[in-house]
């Protein structure tokens, strides 16, 4: 009748106090082995304290430490199954939240030991690898197109189009970076997978590396995430001491090295050729496209720059076949998307499920509406650069070419809700002020339009001339959409147009002011 | 009472020596640099330009780029709050004026006896355990005004 106990690691529950609770659990429970985990993703009830009785594990939470004695007396050490506690929400698989998902990509994140290769592998890990060691390069690039992954990032490029770009060049030297600068309000995806199965993202890398013929490849994490980033170096130092990074990845002839890199707080190094600019030590300003980095990439080589989610999809998609990951989806986005529900929200976490759930039913059924009980009014989808949603478009499907439709982007998956005390002029102000503060300063109509719109807004909320500078407003917008180089300028007219155009009321609160300077 | 060295010449080529053999070394010395000295000192960059054979233009270029490395020492505590969208839909913006009055500093601003830095920050990543803080690199979830003013009590404010 020995028990387990699992704590995660994660960011999220350390935030909100898991070490403490750690501390709390070895003086409470001396000799009962505790695993540091990942987080489920259930995120309102973190700290989650998991026991593990019989195979099955019991959860508990949200553990402080003053809950801990309490626990203990309550008898989690002998049959959690049988422990009443107001804390305690049961089998955590069968919990709501987790039964209504289908996890691929975090299948394992939350159960396993991060930093164990043995878990890892004993869930399944690395039998991607093993298939696509089997297998011709131009065949890996083929399986990846036919599952139909999209990048994950934001722009659902297909990533097997991109392969297989990379596979036809010419070069010494090809490099497969990682895109982790997560810098997106909403989302934290990219962290919780870093932080609860980095060796999932190594091995992806790695299958990226042996499909083109990269023999390097750089993890750009933003300076933000420091677990993300101790997590993964300690992850990739030991997959190079066992053999499954170095000249001879997994004993073949295939050589592969990893490398974490930090940002170091800029915004913008999240697209992707600002990014490989900041590795090459360059300030993190965007290159004009082309060419594109799958031609002159890092230090002008042909490079594949995935984000996160696109990398750590790839092993499932060559374990179990392009066909079982491209069954799950709807349209031309097929798989699943790990979609990030935050902010003022009941049931905040990571919700991975196929593409074509609705918006409603992530925000009012899964998220439980919002964390001040007060009515939804708007949701932002994708981040800074996404649109407002108000809830007459929550029958929108969480699809790329629905949200498109429907004026927006579902970006990194992320989902912001806000309450009705949301002044969405002031949201869309916000949305100027970010790009004017992030933008690296190359073309203009980021640089200026992001501060000239800005100034418009404020007028607008002062109440002059109101609906010639909503004019001047939508007029920039579609400046900076045509007109910028990448989307930090391009899409920052998202967040603005549909606050606009759903929530117009909100830029016309003041009376005209009739002798304003 | 600072945790970091006094800058010196030697520590520094030492500091660009350890990071030459990797591609693109840049940003990683001056994260080295910061994290020995507390902050990028101005006589770091000839020294770092000089050891990479670019200019001091091209390494001022990047020192003032990114938000991380700051020219100036910190205070002694740095409190860095979220100030974007998920932080703000669970009254981020009420608790970063609520900081500002506790701290008695403003954003981007060291107090002047050198005690606190108060940093806005764009996202950590907590988005469903907002609003968030990182107080000397810890991590703080689900903030509260209470949680704020005990932010303040532990850098002595």
């Amino acid at each position: 009748m020995s028990v387990r106990l699992y704590l995660p690691r994660d960011a999220a529950a350390l935030a909100c106090g898991a070490d403490k609770v750690a501390k709390a659990l070895a003086a409470a429970a001396p000799g009962v082995p505790l695993i540091r985990n990942g987080s489920r993703g259930m995120l309102w009830l973190e700290p989650l304290l998991e026991v593990e009785y019989h195979g099955v594990r019991y959860g508990f939470g949200p553990v402080s430490a003053a809950d801990v004695a309490g626990l203990v007396s309550a008898g989690i050490l002998e049959d959690p199954a049988e422990v009443s506690h107001p804390l305690a929400i049961g089998i955590v698989a069968q919990h709501p939240f987790m039964a209504a998902q289908q996890r691929l990509t975090f299948a394992r994140c939350g159960v396993i030991d991060p930093l164990s290769l043995d878990d890892y592998i004993e869930h399944g890990g690395y039998k991607g690898l093993e298939r696509a060691m089997k297998l011709a390069p131009a065949d890996i690039v083929a399986e990846v197109t036919k599952s139909g992954l999209r990048g994950r990032g934001g722009a659902g490029f297909p990533t097997g189009i991109k392969w297989k770009t990379v596979l036809d060049a010419e070069a010494s030297q090809k490099y497969i970076v990682c895109n982790a600068d997560e810098g997106d309000s909403g989302t934290f995806a990219d962290r919780m997978i870093i932080e609860g199965d980095p060796f999932q993202l190594i091995e992806g890398m790695t299958i990226a590396g042996i499909a083109v013929g990269a023999t390097r490849g750089y993890v750009y994490i933003r300076s933000e995430y420091p677990h993300a980033i101790a997590t993964l170096t300690e992850a990739i130092h030991k997959a190079r001491r066992l053999g499954f990074l170095g000249p001879k990845v997994y004993g073949s002839a295939h050589a592969f090295e990893l490398e974490v890199r930090a940002g170091a707080g800029a915004y913008v190094c999240g697209e992707e050729t600002a990014l490989l600019e900041s590795i090459e030590g360059k300030r993190g300003v965007v290159r004009a496209k082309p060419p594109l980095p799958a031609h002159k990439g890092l230090f002008g080589k042909p490079t594949i720059i995935n984000n996160v989610l696109s990398l750590t999809a790839v092993p499932h998609i060559m374990a179990a076949g392009a066909e079982y990951y491209a069954n799950y989806g709807m349209g031309r986005s097929r798989g699943t998307m790990p979609i990030q529900i935050a902010g003022n929200v009941k049931h905040g976490g990571l919700f991975e499920v196929a593409f074509g759930i609705t918006l409603g039913e992530l925000v009012e059924k899964i998220g439980g509406g919002t964390a001040s009980g007060r009515p939804v009014r708007a949701v932002q989808i994708g981040g800074p650069l996404g649109a407002y949603f108000p809830p007459a478009l929550f029958d929108t499907p969480f699809d790329y070419e629905a949200f498109t439709a429907k004026g927006g982007l579902i970006g990194h998956g992320g989902i912001v809700v806000f309450d009705d005390t949301v002044d969405m002029a002031k949201m869309a102000r916000f949305a100027f002020d970010f790009c004017s503060i992030e933008s690296c300063g190359k073309c203009t109509p980021c640089r200026i339009g992001s501060t000239r719109g800005k100034e418009t807004i404020d007028r607008i909320v002062a109440g002059i001339d109101v609906e010639a500078n909503i004019a001047l407003v939508e007029d920039l917008s579609q400046t900076m959409k045509l007109g910028s180089l990448c989307a930090l300028g391009g899409f920052t007219p998202y967040p603005v147009l549909s606050a606009l155009t759903h929530f117009p009321e909100d830029f016309r609160r003041t009376a005209p002011a009739v002798a304003a300077e | 009472m600072s945790r970091h060295e006094p800058f010196s010449v030697a520590r520094t080529e030492e500091l660009v020596a350890q990071h030459l053999h990797l591609e693109g070394p840049l940003l990683p010395i001056l994260h080295a640099v910061q994290e020995v000295f507390g902050f990028v000192p101005e006589a770091a960059v000839p020294v770092v330009a000089s050891g990479l054979n670019v200019s001091r233009a091209d390494v001022h270029g990047v020192v003032t780029f990114y938000e991380d490395f700051h020219q100036k020492p910190d205070g002694e505590h740095v409190v860095k709050i979220c100030r974007a969208e998920a932080c703000q839909s669970m009254g981020g913006e009420e608790l970063a004026a609520h900081a500002e009055r506790c701290l008695g500093v403003s954003f981007g601003q060291t107090s002047a006896d050198g005690q606190v830095t108060l940093e806005k920050v764009f996202c950590l990543g907590l988005c469903a355990t907002a609003p968030a803080a990182m107080v000397n690199g810890d991590l703080r979830g689900r903030l509260s005004r209470a949680g704020v003013e005990a932010i303040a009590r532990e850098v002595g404010r």
